[in-house]
């Protein structure tokens, strides 16, 4: 069996893949769903039902007829809209994290696992970060940097880099033990190659898990972000200043809040599924015993 | 007078899960085992008899079914027993002694406490009574101190001590059957025959069959009443351990037979002449480690060793675990950095060169290491590990695939196999491919470090003849480093004995054999299964 057909034989991944693959959809095909510019209100249509409709001025001046799938917000936006549009960001906050957390931490990783000189200096630092609790220091981050979609995804990456540091810096250590290392070493294979062609390839697949985990604790921490007001700015719409912004009239108008976290949910936990079933079928430590 | 025997297989089948490369785990086995006797069950990695074993034991993995035949044990059932009758019979009526005794036992139990708890689970006894009987038993396994022990953790005590404690509680509810697997495999050759001898004392005393897995014939011989040769699956030949060792009816037995390297070495060959392509002069290791109040400990790994090898020679190292012998090969290709001494390849001084300086010169000497699983990248092609060396010194990738496929010739294996990736392949293909890596740098001296350990007899036996012509075909000097002394006298030239980190003896190989002068080596000698 390869791969690809272990994966699709695991439930958790395709349930995950599953949500995963049609909010990615969603978020492509955002334009094309019945959606307005989720940044437009009119001040006639504020905190309407759902399902109201009516000619909705748009910011160029023109009006077109508009049926509010969730209702508005209390500035006259279409939530709809701001849902739909607020899955862009949410998916782009949590895969860029993962990304960027996943370079930096394996890359940190690799150096203290392999120079064994570099360990003691580079996990000390990484200790203190943990130290900080994350999303304080995310907070103070975006407080410093000012608040766009990078700055974000740059002050949720950073208090994850050291639990990524400390899994990749385990996986090095046994590994440079291993004898087709040092078999290499022998062969007089370069440093950077022996890292990157022989240890590499045999970190990826917990590496991808753990890509998996802090993706979906990004998308959090990102909702967070914004409920606090910390987060990206309210003309961007994200689930969690929808959320924060709802939270004003919650008791009248809960489902500002409520909407938000139906998309919020199910992601985090198909993206939280998928990376539990890809442990399970590629981290030989979790890996059943083959028959 | 003929007793009723104590477990009886009848024709048993084991299936495998759809899709393996062979339907049946076990197929059509039937064996006798009566009280005071001993049976072997002998094959290769594959061949079913550890499936057996734990067919009997109802520890059978979730995915093996039996379907066909019967089990009985004094008459009893197994494969129709349920569950909780199963955990009844194991410990009671058969005890189990395992291949890995660290694995065995709990690491966070007292040595005591896990033989208490089957005590208190299968007997109503005082905790008293408890504690006199867990202290005679020890005693019996011949423990020493037996009050200290009972109070240790498995971490504190030898490999050997911990056989002994999983064999006390294999045996303390006076079991009728003795289910060994593979017990005295991952244990040094002096403790492996104390071990046997234990195994032996125990039957003579409590009068148990004893069902024993072994893959080795020396131990068969040693130990075995009667014998089962066992090949994929198939019962080949049973009888007595006279008939089968000394008469061998199938094609199989003598084969396997054949293939266990003799103690006898073959005539000396000529002395080969001519500088020493690997020197090694007082080379030591010390490794020192800091406990949390920053004081040292320095355990002294290696001392004052030393060898040379010239071409056309195999100088052997032999030694128990521990013994230094792999720290001392490590040290010579620079895997690690030898504390003290002069290490030369032909003549360059390279005890002390930076890896940078090193790296050019590696391509003298090489190495191929024990365990086949693992010393190829699992997810690179076997091409690419293979050209990996060659490309390193220079040489572009045309001609490195080129070397690559005249090397597969070399080592009897197809040359389009190159595309794949190890996993692809068995243990012993594996480990040709890892000779072929080793040969495409154009070395001078190859460094085995236990490079047969791991296989199949008929396996390892293939291995030596390849790692024999390809050393007249290169003239390669070649360090071989075995805990086996039959593989040691059939390869080597020159052998060294090491012990606790000292070189204790060297010699000719035919010398050395002949009248073992030192009296650890003469101790190994003895601990050696005997010949048959």
């Amino acid at each position: 069996m390869n791969a690809l057909q272990r994966l699709m034989a695991n439930g958790s991944v395709r349930f995950g893949g599953t949500v995963l693959g049609l909010m990615l959809l969603v978020a492509a095909l955002a334009p094309f769903l019945g959606t307005v510019d989720p940044a437009t209100m009119d001040s006639s249509f504020i905190n309407k039902a759902v399902g109201a409709s009516g000619l909705f001025a748009l910011l160029d001046g023109t009006t077109v007829q508009h049926t509010f799938l969730l209702g508005t917000d209390s500035f006259g936006r279409d939530l709809y809209s701001r849902v739909i549009y607020g899955t862009r960001v949410s998916l782009l906050v949590g895969s860029c994290t993962a990304v960027l957390s996943l370079v930096l931490g394996g890359s940190l990783g690799m150096l203290a696992g392999y120079f064994r000189g570099l360990d003691a200096v580079l996990m000390r630092v990484m200790d203190g970060l943990m130290a900080i609790p994350a999303i304080l220091l995310a907070i103070a981050l975006v407080a410093a940097l000012g608040a766009t979609i990078s700055t974000v995804v740059v002050a949720i990456a950073i208090p994850e880099v050291p639990r990524v540091t400390r899994l990749v810096r385990a996986l090095v250590l046994s590994l440079r033990e291993e004898p087709f290392v040092e078999a290499a070493r022998a062969l007089a294979t370069p440093t950077p190659v022996i890292l990157f062609r022989h240890i590499l390839p045999n970190a990826m697949a917990p590496l991808i898990v753990q890509g998996t985990f802090v993706a979906a604790s990004a998308v959090l921490t990102e909702a967070i972000l914004s409920f606090l007001g910390l987060g990206l700015p309210p003309d961007i719409p994200t689930w969690g200043n929808i959320m924060a912004e709802g939270r004003v009239q919650f008791s009248q108008y809960p489902g500002n809040v409520l909407y938000p976290a139906l998309f919020l949910v199910p992601t985090v936990l198909a993206v939280n599924l998928l990376g539990d079933g890809l442990r399970d079928v590629l981290d030989p430590k979790f890996a059943r015993r083959g028959a | 007078m003929m007793q009723a025997p104590v477990l009886s297989i009848k024709n048993l089948s084991v299936a495998l899960p759809a899709g393996g490369d062979r339907r049946h785990a076990v197929q059509g086995v039937s064996l006798d085992i009566y009280p005071g006797q001993t049976l072997c069950v002998v094959g290769e990695s594959g061949s079913g008899k550890s499936v057996m074993a734990t067919t009997v034991m109802g520890l059978l993995a979730s995915e093996l079914k039996p379907d066909h035949g019967q089990i009985l044990l004094q008459g009893e059932s197994l494969l129709e027993a349920s569950a909780s009758r199963l955990r009844d019979l194991r410990g009671r009526v058969m005890g189990m002694v395992f291949q890995e005794p660290m694995t065995a036992l709990n690491p966070v139990m007292s040595c005591g406490d896990q033989v208490d708890e089957l005590l208190a689970t299968h007997t109503d006894w005082s905790k008293d009574k408890r504690r006199a009987e867990v202290l005679r038993v020890f005693e019996g396994v011949r423990l020493p101190e037996p009050e200290r022990i009972l109070r240790s953790f498995p971490h504190q005590l030898s490999g050997g001590q911990r056989q002994r404690i999983v064999i006390a509680m294999a045996v303390i509810l006076k079991p009728v059957l003795l289910i060994c697997d593979e017990p005295t495999t991952a244990l040094d050759v002096t403790t492996q025959k104390e071990i046997l001898k234990l195994i032996d004392q125990l039957q003579a005393e409590q009068g148990v069959a004893v069902l024993f897995i072994t893959h080795d014939m020396g131990v068969v011989a040693e130990i075995a009443d009667d014998v089962l040769v066992m090949n994929q699956g198939l019962a080949v030949e049973s009888g007595t351990c006279e008939q089968v060792l000394k008469r061998p009816q199938a094609d199989y037995t003598r084969q396997l037979l054949a293939a266990v390297p003799g103690m006898i070495p073959p005539p000396a060959r000529p002395e080969p002449q001519g500088p020493a392509l690997l020197r090694g002069a007082g080379v030591a290791k010390t490794y020192i480690s800091r406990d949390w109040m920053g004081r040292a400990r320095e355990t002294q790994a290696l001392q004052d060793a030393h060898v040379a090898i010239r071409a056309g020679e195999t100088v052997g190292i032999v030694g128990e675990s521990g013994s230094g012998k792999s720290t001392f090969a490590r040290c010579l290709i620079r895997l690690i950095d030898p504390t003290q001494g002069h290490i030369q390849w032909g003549e360059h001084e390279i005890a002390d060169l930076p890896e940078g300086k090193l790296r050019p010169l590696r391509s003298l000497v090489q190495v191929v290491f024990q365990d086949p699983n693992r010393s190829l990248n699992p997810r690179r092609t076997v091409g690419d590990s293979i050209i990996e060396g060659a490309m390193n010194f220079g040489m572009p990738k045309s001609q490195a695939l080129e070397l690559a496929q005249t090397l597969m010739h070399k080592v009897r294996l197809p040359p389009e196999a190159l595309t794949r990736y190890p996993s692809q392949f068995s243990g012993g293909q594996r480990q040709r491919l890892a000779i072929a890596r080793a040969l495409a740098c154009q070395p001078q001296v190859l460094v085995a470090d236990e490079a047969v350990s791991a296989l199949d007899v008929s396996v390892q036996a293939q291995i030596l003849s390849l790692l024999r012509e390809i050393q007249t075909e290169f003239g390669l000097g070649m360090l071989f480093i075995t805990h086996d002394l039959r593989v040691a006298a059939q390869l080597c030239d020159r052998v060294i004995v090491m012990h606790q980190g000292r070189m204790v003896e060297e010699g000719r190989t035919v010398d050395l054999y002949a009248h073992p002068q030192h009296a650890y080596t003469q101790k190994l000698f003895d601990a050696a299964p005997a010949a048959f």
